[in-house]
């Protein structure tokens, strides 16, 4: 027992209290580059069990082959070519990789281009228009709050007002706007991008708020002195200064919608193919090497788009 | 700008008020439908008012064991929790100086937020199917799965939580004066004092809040914890599976509850937070309080 602790003493003196007179004795101090690597390490060590080798497992994985009950870890393409079945007999006619991509990619615009409209909006209002901190604070913590609530339990939220039955639809039928409940409302692609917005319009508002209250408000005023009207100050002067928070923005935004499943599922009525979707698909089908070789097409072309937007800014400078 | 309100500032106002109205209004819908009576239906309008739905959630007797769910899932938050605040101090710590491998730590956080969740969780899974194989082979035949709540399942929860952790961290830091940590040097505190007397004090509202952010991360996490958790669910796993066959209320004072515990852990949060930064503002310096 004393050995031990003398043995952390000299390791360390100065990391345990009341270790003055040791420290006096010894003035062997850890080497700051230590130090650092204990504390970051545990992290370090996190990512690389959880997250980076699982990433490598993947890639090593989709070329595995593969039979109904268990993964063979011999090397084949099966993987791929059981994923990209029939496409090149099918053209000019796209096959259902084809088109699940374009239909993912398709909920991806439209649901990044509404949070991009109301995330900027929201976040302009809140830099620009509320003076007082204290209700700076307060509002932002106001947008916050749901964030912080089960996803599932904000998808299937809309299940009652969006219904055959739902709120709208009778609303609708009672003033006698529509003779017929409208069944385009839920479980369909209205209902999927209306939820994703719902859900993820947060991680658009965070990110340009921060960039905006960052402006410099002298900036805005010079432009009024210098004859800008409202409009050429927020294209000139606003969206080029909130740019790093639009862009940080809408990776988020993008990655979430692009490996989306969940809510691409429960809002679909699990009608509507993605990109997720076929992931866990095979998963549960157990064909382990065709699932990774999807998640590995689809971290491909994530990777594009992010490299892509972060072309128009470094993010590491922003954070 | 200029004097008085523009008018844009009304425009955006209301703007901004139907966007919160779009958040919560679904969320008050279901919380209002949950309490529905023995009768009641998925749909307004209310049939009967009780708490019907919600006892049957808490006797068992309803479609999901809850009681073990929701233990499994509060184990699972207080454990992302803690490990969370540990290392993301600590990590936070190290960023303060230049170290080899920084940007390699700083770029795995990043990416760990942005691949998708899906990518991550079937990593996990592939993982540790290929460790127990090789359990299998190497030791012993009979073994069953290595993967579970506090193995995979942490694991997968934590890819997610840390990077806020660290993100969090930075934030504090970057506003966080050294000047005070040298004066506590100049009067001979030890490293570790200087950190437990000084430092963390300071920090301390915003460790709360990585800790909160934390728990409410993990509680309704459910895309990592899709592929990775192994055999067992946690609520949202249960709320989720729920969604395609449910025709009760059930699902709705099931998302009451676990929105009742969110609600519960981030009020207390904000609360301790607010205590500690008056207790800051009231106690932290003595300058202009006379000399003694």
């Amino acid at each position: 027992m004393d050995t031990s602790e003398d043995i952390l003493q000299q390791a360390s003196p100065g990391l345990i209290p009341g270790s003055g007179t040791a420290r006096a004795a010894k003035p062997t101090r850890l080497s700051p580059s230590f130090i650092s690597w204990l504390q970051a390490g545990p992290m370090m060590l996190v990512f690389l069990a959880f997250f980076l080798i699982p990433l490598v497992f993947v890639v090593i994985v989709s070329f595995w082959d593969y039979n109904e009950y268990q993964l063979l870890p011999a090397f084949s393409g099966r993987g791929y070519t059981d994923t990209f079945e029939g496409c090149i007999a099918q053209l000019p006619d796209l096959c259902t990789i084809g088109r699940t991509y374009v239909m993912t990619l398709k909920l991806c615009f439209m649901v990044w281009a509404i949070t991009l409209f109301i995330g900027f909006w929201v976040a302009y209002f809140l830099a620009f228009h509320v003076k007082s901190k204290t209700w700076q604070m307060g509002l932002s913590l106001l947008c916050t709050i749901p964030f912080w609530t089960s996803n599932v339990i904000r998808m299937i939220a809309w299940i009652p007002l969006l219904g055959r039955n739902g709120l709208v639809n009778s609303g609708l039928v009672k003033t006698g706007l529509i003779n017929h409940p409208l069944e385009w409302l839920l479980f369909s692609e209205f209902s999927v991008v209306l939820a994703l917005v719902h859900l993820f319009t947060f991680f658009m508002v965070v990110p340009i708020f921060n960039s905006m209250v960052r402006i410099d408000k002298s900036l805005i005023e010079a432009a009024y002195d210098a004859g800008a009207t409202g409009f050429q100050t927020l294209v000139n002067v606003i969206i080029p200064l909130a740019k790093p928070g639009i862009v940080i923005g809408s990776i988020f935004v993008i990655t979430i919608v692009m490996g989306d499943f969940i809510t691409i599922g429960v809002m679909g009525g699990q009608q509507i193919a993605a990109a997720g979707k076929i992931i866990e698909t095979r998963v549960n089908a157990l064909q382990f090497p065709a699932a990774a070789a999807n998640a590995v097409i689809l971290l491909a072309i994530t990777f594009l788009i992010i490299t892509m937007m972060s072309r128009i800014v470094d993010i590491k400078k922003e954070l | 700008m200029t004097e008085g309100r523009p008018r844009s500032f009304y425009v955006l106002a209301i703007f901004f008020a139907a966007y919160v109205l779009f958040l919560y209004g679904p969320m008050i819908a279901i919380y209002v439908l949950s309490f529905q009576g023995p009768q009641g239906g998925l749909t307004f309008p209310m049939n009967g008012v009780s708490t019907f739905w919600i006892a049957k959630l808490f006797q068992g007797t309803g479609i999901v064991d809850l009681g073990a769910a929701f233990r499994r899932s509060l184990l699972l938050g207080v454990i992302v929790m803690i490990v969370t605040v540990v290392l993301s101090v600590a990590a936070g710590m190290a960023f303060r100086r230049k170290f080899k491998a920084q940007s390699i730590l700083f770029y795995s956080a990043i990416a760990s937020l942005i691949v998708p969740s899906i990518i991550t969780s079937l990593g996990i899974s592939l993982e540790f199917r290929i460790i127990d194989d090789l359990i299998k082979a190497h030791w012993n035949e009979n073994f069953e799965t290595s993967m579970g709540l506090l193995t995979s399942g942490l694991g997968a929860h934590l890819t997610w939580t840390l990077p806020f952790g660290l993100l969090i961290m930075f934030a504090i830091f970057n506003r966080f004066d050294p000047r005070l940590e040298e004066a506590a040097r100049d009067l001979g505190a030890t490293p570790w004092q200087t950190f437990y007397h000084v430092v963390l004090p300071i920090i301390l509202p915003s460790v709360i809040g990585i800790g909160l952010f934390g728990f409410t991360l993990s509680w309704d996490e459910l895309a990592r914890s899709s592929q990775a958790i192994g055999a067992v669910n946690t609520l949202p796993l249960d709320l989720q599976g729920l969604t395609t066959t449910v025709t009760n209320p059930d699902i709705y004072a099931l998302g009451t509850v676990i929105s009742a515990v969110s609600f519960t852990v981030i009020t207390l949060a904000l609360g301790t937070i607010h205590v500690l930064n008056k207790r800051q503002a009231a106690k932290g310096s003595d300058a202009g309080q006379g000399l003694v």
